[in-house]
């Protein structure tokens, strides 16, 4: 009896951090260690001990500029669903009035995660297409002679994609900062003579703040891991990490494509401790 | 404890004190009527407050004052001009705020010098400005904290603060001394009458407490229901009080009907509780010059409070009927719970009180 109590804490701590072993910390682990294995055409793991997988990834030019073409996909995409996120988030949390209200516009939102992340990108195809609605609308109004190439398999079609998958997890954590802003706060801006942007510079943005960092932290993150935006909406048009990992497993060069994942978490933990710096994000948790 | 420093740099720091006018001042909401075609007249330079049960329409008539709220109909009138449809910072009036809603993301120099900002002063010139308020306060050695580093009645300095920095001719107080323990309560009361009458303008202050506002008010309305029941100086208040509603709010005072007097059944007559004397039943009560009222009843329930104490008493034609006894008087007498006494009082002492409205 007194054995369990010394130890109930620890008990009660166990399911979570065996969860967390098994299905973060042990692959993590599988995946440093296989980033230093040999590899051939013929024999795909060679347990050892190299570091020729890093040097690749850091001697290649490639690398470089898949990451340039990645980080301009996160800033846009970053600056597009922040505005988006905010605006809409604005919109439901001080211009709406009932709850209920509130819960079915979220649930809208919402709607587009209702199907795979597949078909939601598939479903950009026949709008963005050759012969697409967008392109015979175009050419039908007469604003272009021939369809416009650039719609589909596109930097421009990829970040369109991002936005529509991302913009949410920018609404959510904004809109729950918003939430939390006293509406009492608002009246004294307005008291103090505060016009409606200045109370929303001056008071509203910087309440939200954690709610921004917390939704950048998302939206960053799943931008530079991606890989299935860019390949069905870049239609081998466009690079990214994400898909460049992908093409070297697809090749089955696990150890390189190991040494490329390593790089691309230490460079996304980085972004995050960047943004943490932001905001104090654990007030909002 | 506010200090002397009231004019600064030769300047004033207040706006020059306006009076206000409410004429049928009316708030809907969909078919609710929360304030009903109130009509009251506070001159300049008054400390009036508005006190009544909660959802008595007081907060409702204060936010419209302030322009927080929409006015259904009626005017508002302050210094003579209709402002009912001017935005709130250009009424003259500056709220502070039940809460205080401080912004917590802002010290408390920045706190105070908001509104500035948001007229465009430079930064050193609101800076220096909100400085002053905040020693008008004795808060300027705060003045880097944030809101959330302070305690309630620090908050509340800030606030006040940050509203006269605005130089009103009005303050609006909702419920200020609400948050605060009742011993900070009691010392703050002090300094906002203080304060109100060295900066001359008027104080507009919404309480629940009929305390509170017999210690502030020069001028005290008392709501209920949406409308005015009375709007009077506290004396007149407590010694006059126009309805059976008044007399029950504002405490001191037993309502019975009109027929224990030998009066009209319908009408309403109150008795102050320390008018009424009190002897063993079947004895007489004393000094028995004019006319008296008598009545039998039984002590119900003893409360000893120090300076006086608090008998209720039980009769079949009497409800919630109090008498306070000087505490000589109670202990020569030595009154018991269950006790039969006969209480009487002076029909001069009547005051025949009006219907509810």
């Amino acid at each position: 009896m007194e054995w369990l109590r010394s130890r109930s804490a620890y008990l009660q701590a166990a399911p979570l951090s065996l969860i967390f072993l098994l299905f973060f910390v042990l692959p993590i682990a599988m995946v440093v260690v296989v980033s230093f294995f040999d590899y051939q055409a013929y024999q795909i793991l060679i347990p050892d001990f190299v570091l020729f997988n890093y040097q690749d990834v850091f001697s290649s030019e490639v690398t470089y500029r898949t990451y340039f073409i990645t980080f301009r996909f996160c800033l846009m995409v970053w600056a597009i669903t922040l505005v988006l996120g905010f605006a809409i988030a604005y919109f439901l949390a001080f211009h709406i009035r009932t709850i209920t209200m509130q819960i079915v516009l979220f649930l809208l939102c919402t709607i587009p995660f209702w199907t795979s992340i597949v078909i939601r990108m598939i479903a950009w195809i026949p709008l963005l297409g050759r012969n697409g609605l967008v392109n015979n609308a175009l050419v039908a109004s007469g604003f272009t002679d021939a369809p416009v190439e650039w719609l589909l398999y596109s930097e421009f079609a990829v970040v369109i994609g991002y936005v529509h998958l991302y913009t949410l997890f920018m609404i959510v954590p904004i809109f729950n900062s918003m939430m939390r802003i006293d509406r009492s706060l608002l009246e004294a801006a307005t008291d103090a003579g505060a016009s409606g942007w200045q109370t929303t510079w001056n008071v509203i943005v910087p309440l939200c703040k954690p709610g921004i960092a917390i939704g950048s932290i998302f939206v960053v993150a799943m931008v530079m891991g991606d890989f299935v935006t860019v390949n069905v909406l870049g239609g081998g048009q466009v690079a990214s990490v994400g898909k460049a990992i992908a093409a070297e497993l697809s090749y089955l060069q696990f150890p390189p494509a190991a040494a490329n994942s390593m790089v691309l978490l230490g460079v996304v933990i980085l972004l995050i401790m960047l943004l943490m710096r932001f905001a104090d994000i654990r007030k909002e948790l | 404890m506010f200090a002397a420093n009231i004019c600064f740099m030769g300047e004033d720091i207040v706006g020059s004190g306006a009076g206000i006018e409410l004429v049928g001042l009316t708030k809907r909401y969909g078919a609710v009527e929360a304030v009903k075609e109130i009509d009251v007249k506070i001159p300049a330079g008054t400390y009036c407050c508005l006190l009544g049960p909660s959802g008595c329409g007081k907060t409702t008539t204060l936010r419209m004052i302030a322009g927080h709220e929409g006015v259904s109909d009626g005017d508002i009138i302050i210094g003579g001009e209709n402002v009912s449809e001017l935005e709130p910072a250009r009424r003259g009036t500056a709220m502070m705020f039940q809460s205080y809603a401080l912004f917590p993301h802002l010290n408390c120099l920045d706190n105070v010098a908001f509104s500035l900002k948001m007229r465009g002063v430079s930064k050193s010139e609101r800076r220096a400005s909100a400085l002053e308020y905040l020693a008008l306060v004795e808060m300027e050695q705060h003045a880097q904290r944030l809101p959330s580093q302070l305690s309630g009645g620090q908050q509340q300095r800030v606030a006040l603060a940050r509203a006269l920095v605005t130089k009103p001719d009005v303050l609006l107080l909702d419920e200020p001394l609400s948050a605060l323990d009742p011993f900070l309560r009691i010392r703050m009361r002090e300094e906002l009458k203080r304060l109100q009458s060295e900066l001359g303008i008027s104080f507009i202050h919404v309480t629940h407490s009929q305390e509170e506002a017999m210690a502030l008010a020069d001028l005290v309305v008392v709501m209920n229901d949406g409308r005015i029941e009375q709007a009077a100086a506290p004396r007149d208040v407590f010694e006059r009080p126009a309805s059976v509603f008044v007399a029950r709010f504002i405490g001191g005072h037993n309502v019975m009907s009109g027929a224990v007097v030998g009066e009209d059944p319908a009408s309403a007559v109150a008795i102050r509780a320390d008018r009424v004397r009190l002897a063993r039943a079947g004895r007489a009560a004393g000094d028995e010059s004019g006319e008296t009222h008598d009545i039998t009843a039984r002590i119900a329930a003893v409360e000893y409070l120090g300076l006086w104490a608090k008998l209720r008493l039980d009769a079949p034609e009497l409800e919630d009927f109090t008498v306070a006894l000087p505490d000589s008087q109670f202990f020569d007498q030595g009154f018991t719970v269950g006790e039969s006494v006969t209480a009487s009082w002076r029909s001069s002492d009547l005051h025949r009180l009006g219907a509810d409205r």
